[in-house]
């Protein structure tokens, strides 16, 4: 099922099958449209050829952190006596963001063909399709399509004659956001409690079992088999410098046409919501963006509007590219109400490890609750941006800064509305607890 | 002996807060801190245990790191710049805390752990002065997981140090956490109950008062209690316990300050066992049996009654049989073959056997350096438990091979009647059914064998007699550096093996001028004078049995004469575990009517006329260091609280043939004998409604 009517400012690289009439993700279909025929491309290239094509295409993490994918892949210990495994980081849990599931519905085998090039890359026998335990029916089509790929011959032993070996699983979440990020992901695979592993050592030299893992972005691995077929330098040519290709991008929110697309790295913030998504939702001013899922320091309208969509661009303005997840707010929008709606799902997914992300999105749920029922004082709207700012680096996985950064923007570009729904309004800033006293 | 590795350790140098120091590359950061003197405090990091970077207490500045680092988690390297005291640092400490004392109930005036608790300690050197928590706090009520481990969620800081101290410490793995966020806590593996050890280690590694003992909690303040460091009187392992005393009553035991042979470990004995001590069925007055009935008469009564008897029977010519007891120091037992040889004039002793010592000692005539410490077996590249499910009957042992196994990859085989907990771990675990078959399985770990670098040999009574020889001689067939434990049972059957309580052996395994009767053949034999200290062999048909017990024990009961002895808790003196370490009893308390064994027989040496020197423990102690070979420990060593080897006699030992004499007594981690059964915290474990170790039992 698609979101959304496709756009004519889209550039359509992954998601150029989906949109064909009668298309339907089946094995056949994708072979009819050119499906599989990267991987034996890929089999013929050498596996430095392929990572070199892979860096040429400046192609970056798709999942957030937007680490080059080539540089991860190169990490990879090939020569390793240990198995290597694939991974594929399907946990798609950020709020704002859905495009991983777009490309597993629509086009599962396009990411089947990414995890076996990746595979043919580092010499793996055996990967994992890690899908949130929320995209229940996604596990169904992803089985079904690596049934399919089997039956195809696409996966199994001795691969079309090529005597490349790989067998891929799907794997269901149990309902954690913490499990998408990578080492918590290995730790829930391996049937373990899903919190995060101390780094170093990364996943490419000790991921899955200890062993060389591959482990990426639904998205990252989509976009490889489109590398191979353009050539790195063709790909990332339709981004930016430093920057290549498509990236999906969810607009969610206040949008009159929402939805999820693909666009061009650094397509201009203001052509996307206005042409792409519509506009904003009758009419009205844009008072907030997030730029790719809630964990993104939030920017404020005037501040999104000159911005392009892409990393350094979205750096520079104080904020991230995210995951691609848009959250657009109107100007109807209580800022306080949505610091606590992100809070509470901060507070909610903490696993608990650290003492900093535990305590601390607890303890901001609970105050900003008290802020938004109005009976908060000035020093709490103070104490929220201080804890937000104690948490902020200081946790054992990046979850706390994900609940510390939009929430210090928030205060710090909203702080007026938190003002206003103070019991009673504060005049005179207050500094001491004498000076609350003395205020009577 | 750790394996020697060929490559060079390569050295770094660092700057720390301005100090230039070098470490070996791949240190942890905080361990060059703690050994500099620059305090970096921790609640998560535990040395010996897996990282977990949880806590975030140990953050510090390192140069060219745009974040700060746990420093528990980062190795050294060349060049680094690094600040543990700049304002960053001291400002995250104080947030952490801010954020930790967030849910925490405060409840310290009422807590066990106030007064030693490391968050109060942190807190107070590290913490802010005033709370700006002004929501309401998450509760849960307390849980109780055993009769002896209770559980306070809302205390616990989440370090997982209980967790993992159980899992890689203890092996048993009873914990895990569950739920997540603010509302994770830690839980049982079973649920609602722990199918563990009962060892309360989690309680100790506690750094607040989450984990109580169910014999402590509530019963005092720390500081009200004096500590006396002492050796557990149970198994013959010789663990340090340390003894919390109010008003003449042990509150408490703990592993307290780490610095015993033990280091972090203590099992549930050394720690809930002691109260035995005051059993009210402990005897506290001498008995006569007067008219067929015990009756309770004064001390002076019952000392001039033994002493006439002993008196009468050896002027007239009548037989002696002495048993002395395998919880009974050093100087007691000495003292006792002394009074039986020179003032009884008598061969016949005995005391409980539990492992066959002699004949290891005469099997390795010749061989220096061939008895294994509790050391080696945390550094041995490779060791051998024959016929004892170790981690039930020699706990600390088995603690150290699992250190071994889990700091330097010691292999460990085990060749054993049943399954054994070592099996989950060890290289190899081959089951026997007969002794025969015994060496059998030897046979086939030999090539494996072979291939180690050196090897301890641990073995149980399942190997006697004639078999030690035959194992020795299979250890020298492997063509490595073979070391050997016989194990023994109780916390001085070593001491009383050293110390000659044997009809063939006098001290330090010296041929006796006379040999006398084992311990059964002297309940056969109708004795004029049974004198049985600190055992339980049984009523035999001896005319006139004069017990010193601490309990009306069968063989008490059956007396004519019953003397009220001190425990091991309440007396001066030495013991030796089963590794041959000497250490010394430290007095906790006194029950009144008791008088320490020592005394009992110097008063009954004196009504007699006897001279047999003075009978204080420290004029023993002295004659043992002079007179029993590898006795001579040095007394600093002892005096501190340390372990001194004691180093048995290099050479052939007379051996009196007896070898099915030798039995252990297959205790396991909630038995220990007479003391165990007036245990009630031991008994409370057994009887507790969840099953413990089912499967292994």
């Amino acid at each position: 099922m698609l979101f959304n009517e496709p756009h004519p400012l889209e550039t359509r690289v992954l998601t150029k099958r989906m949109h064909e009439p009668g298309y339907n993700g089946t094995v056949e279909a994708y072979e009819r449209y050119g499906g599989y025929k990267q991987f034996l491309k890929a089999v013929e290239m050498t596996p430095d050829d392929i990572i070199g094509e892979v860096k040429t295409s400046n192609l970056r993490g798709r999942g957030g952190a937007g680490f080059p994918t080539g540089m991860k892949w190169g990490f990879v210990p090939r020569q390793s006596p240990k198995p290597k495994y694939i991974v594929v980081n399907g946990d798609e849990s950020e709020p704002g963001t859905c495009k991983d599931r777009v490309l597993i519905e629509n086009d599962p085998h396009l990411l089947i063909e990414g995890c076996l090039i990746a595979a043919r890359v580092v010499g793996a026998e055996r990967g994992y399709v890690y899908i949130r335990g929320e995209y229940r029916y996604l596990i169904d089509i992803m089985e079904r399509a690596i049934d399919e790929a089997y039956r195809a011959g696409w996966l199994g032993k001795n691969i079309k004659g090529t005597g490349i070996n790989f067998d891929l699983r799907a794997h269901s979440g149990a309902g954690a956001y913490e499990c998408g990020e990578e080492s918590a992901l290995l730790e829930s695979l391996e049937g373990k409690r899903g919190n995060p592993r101390i780094r170093p050592p990364f996943p490419a030299v000790a991921g899955l079992y200890a062993s060389p893992t591959v482990l990426n972005n639904v998205e990252t691995f989509a976009a490889v088999p489109s590398i191979l077929e353009m050539g790195g330098k063709a790909w990332a040519d339709l981004g930016i410098e430093k920057a290549g290709g498509t990236k999906l991008t969810c607009l969610t929110g206040h949008f009159n046409k929402p939805g999820v697309y693909e666009l061009t790295l650094g397509f201009p913030v203001e052509k996307m919501i206005n042409e792409v998504g519509g506009g904003v939702r009758g009419g009205r001013k844009m008072k907030a963006f997030i730029p790719g899922g809630s964990s993104c320091p939030v920017l404020t309208g005037d501040e999104a509007w000159p911005l392009n969509m892409d990393y350094d661009s979205m750096a520079k303005a104080g904020s991230m590219l995210g995951s691609g997840g848009v959250i657009l707010m109107d100007e109807t929008t209580d800022m306080v109400k949505a610091a606590l709606r992100i809070m509470h799902f901060y507070a909610h997914e903490s696993c608990g490890w650290c003492i900093p992300c535990r305590e601390g999105t607890a303890w901001l749920k609970k105050l900003l609750t008290r802020l938004d029922a109005g009976s908060g004082s000035a020093r709490d709207i103070d104490l929220v941006g201080d804890l937000a700012k104690n948490m902020l680096g200081r946790t054992f996985c990046p979850l706390g800064d994900a609940a510390a950064l939009p929430t210090m923007s928030i205060v710090k570009k909203f702080r007026h509305e938190f003002e206003a729904k103070l019991s009673r309004p504060v005049s005179v800033p207050v500094t001491s607890p004498d000076q609350l006293v003395s205020l009577g | 002996m750790m394996t020697a590795t060929p490559t060079e350790v390569t050295t770094v140098t660092l700057s720390i807060n301005g100090q230039s120091v070098t470490a070996p590359a791949g240190t942890l950061l905080i361990e060059v801190c703690k050994k500099l003197g620059a305090e970096v405090p921790a609640f998560c990091y535990y040395e010996g245990f897996s990282l977990q970077a949880a806590c975030r207490m140990c953050l510090v500045e390192i140069e060219k790191f745009p974040k700060l680092q746990a420093s528990c988690t980062i190795p050294v390297s060349e060049g680094m710049v690094v600040r543990t005291e700049s304002p960053a640092v001291v400002a995250a400490r104080k947030d952490m805390l801010e954020f930790l004392l967030s849910n925490h109930p405060l409840d310290c005036p009422v807590c066990d752990k106030g007064g030693e608790c490391e968050l109060q300690d942190m807190t107070f050197r590290y913490g802010a002065g005033e709370s700006r928590f002004t929501e309401i706090k998450v509760h849960t009520p307390e849980k109780q997981w055993s009769p002896v481990v209770f559980y306070d969620a809302p205390r616990c800081i989440l370090c997982y140090r209980c967790v993992r101290v159980c899992d890689e410490g203890l092996g048993v793995g009873a914990l895990g956490i569950q739920y997540r966020g603010v509302g994770a806590e830690i839980i049982p593996n079973m649920g609602d109950h722990l199918n563990c050890d009962e060892c309360g280690a989690c309680i100790d590694i506690c750094p607040v008062g989450a984990l109580t003992s169910g014999a402590y909690r509530y019963k005092t303040r720390p500081w009200e209690m004096n500590h006396v460091g002492t050796v557990c009187t149970h198994c013959s392992n010789g663990c340090k316990t340390t003894l919390g005393v109010r008003t003449d009553e042990i509150i408490r035991g703990n592993n307290r300050d780490h610095s015993g042979i033990n280091g972090e470990f203590l099992c549930g004995k050394g720690r809930y066992a002691f109260d035995f001590n005051k059993h009210e069925d402990r005897l506290t007055s001498p008995l006569i049996r007067k008219d067929g009935q015990l009756v309770e008469v004064s001390w002076s009564e019952a000392l001039k009654a033994v002493a006439t008897k002993f008196s009468e029977t050896q002027a007239a010519g009548g037989s002696f049989g002495v048993i002395g007891g395998v919880h009974s120091t050093n100087e007691e037992n000495y003292f006792l073959q002394k009074f039986a040889r020179q003032g009884l004039k008598t061969a016949n002793i005995d005391h409980q056997r539990t492992g066959d010592v002699p004949a290891l000692l005469d099997a390795l005539s010749g061989k220096s350096d061939v008895l294994a410490t509790t050391d080696d077996l945390y550094n041995t590249a490779a060791a051998l438990v024959i016929g004892s499910d170790l981690a039930q009957q020699h706990p600390f042992l088995a603690y150290q091979l699992r250190a071994n196994g889990r700091h330097h990859n010691a292999r460990v085989y085990t060749v054993t009647p049943g399954k054994v907990r070592e099996a989950d771990y060890a290289a190899a675990s081959l089951i026997y059914g007969s002794t025969a078959e015994l060496f059998a399985k030897l046979d086939e770990l030999r090539d494996r064998l072979k291939a180690e670098p050196e090897l301890v040999i641990l073995f149980s009574d399942a190997v006697k007699g004639a078999d030690v020889a035959k194992l020795v001689a299979y250890g020298d067939s492997l063509g490595i550096k073979v070391k050997y434990v016989a194990l023994v049972d109780y916390s001085n059957s070593r001491g009383a093996l050293d110390m000659g309580l044997l009809p063939t052996l006098g001290p330090g395994y010296h041929a006796a001028p006379v040999s006398g009767l084992a311990a059964p053949d002297m309940l056969a034999a109708g004795l004029d004078v049974l004198w049985v200290m600190g055992a339980d062999p049984g009523k035999g048909n001896a005319k006139f049995t004069v017990v010193q017990d601490m309990f009306l024990t069968p063989t008490a009961a059956a007396a004519d004469i019953v003397l009220p002895s001190a425990s091991a808790y309440e007396k001066s003196g030495t013991v030796t575990n089963v590794c041959g370490q000497v250490q010394k009893l430290k007095p906790a308390v006194r029950t009144m009517g008791t008088k320490p064994d020592l005394e009992i027989m110097g008063l009954i040496a004196r009504e007699m006329g006897l001279n047999l020197g003075i009978w204080t423990h420290d004029h023993v102690l002295t004659e043992i260091r002079s007179s029993v070979a590898g006795y001579n420990v040095p007394l600093p060593v002892i005096q501190t609280g340390g372990a001194a080897q004691a180093q048995p006699v290099n050479g052939r030992v007379p051996l009196d043939g007896r070898p099915e004499l030798v039995q252990s007594a297959q205790d396991t981690l909630f038995t220990s004998g007479t003391l165990g059964r007036y245990s009630k915290a031991l008994t409370s474990v057994i009887e507790y409604p969840g099953k413990l170790y089912s499967d292994n039992q």
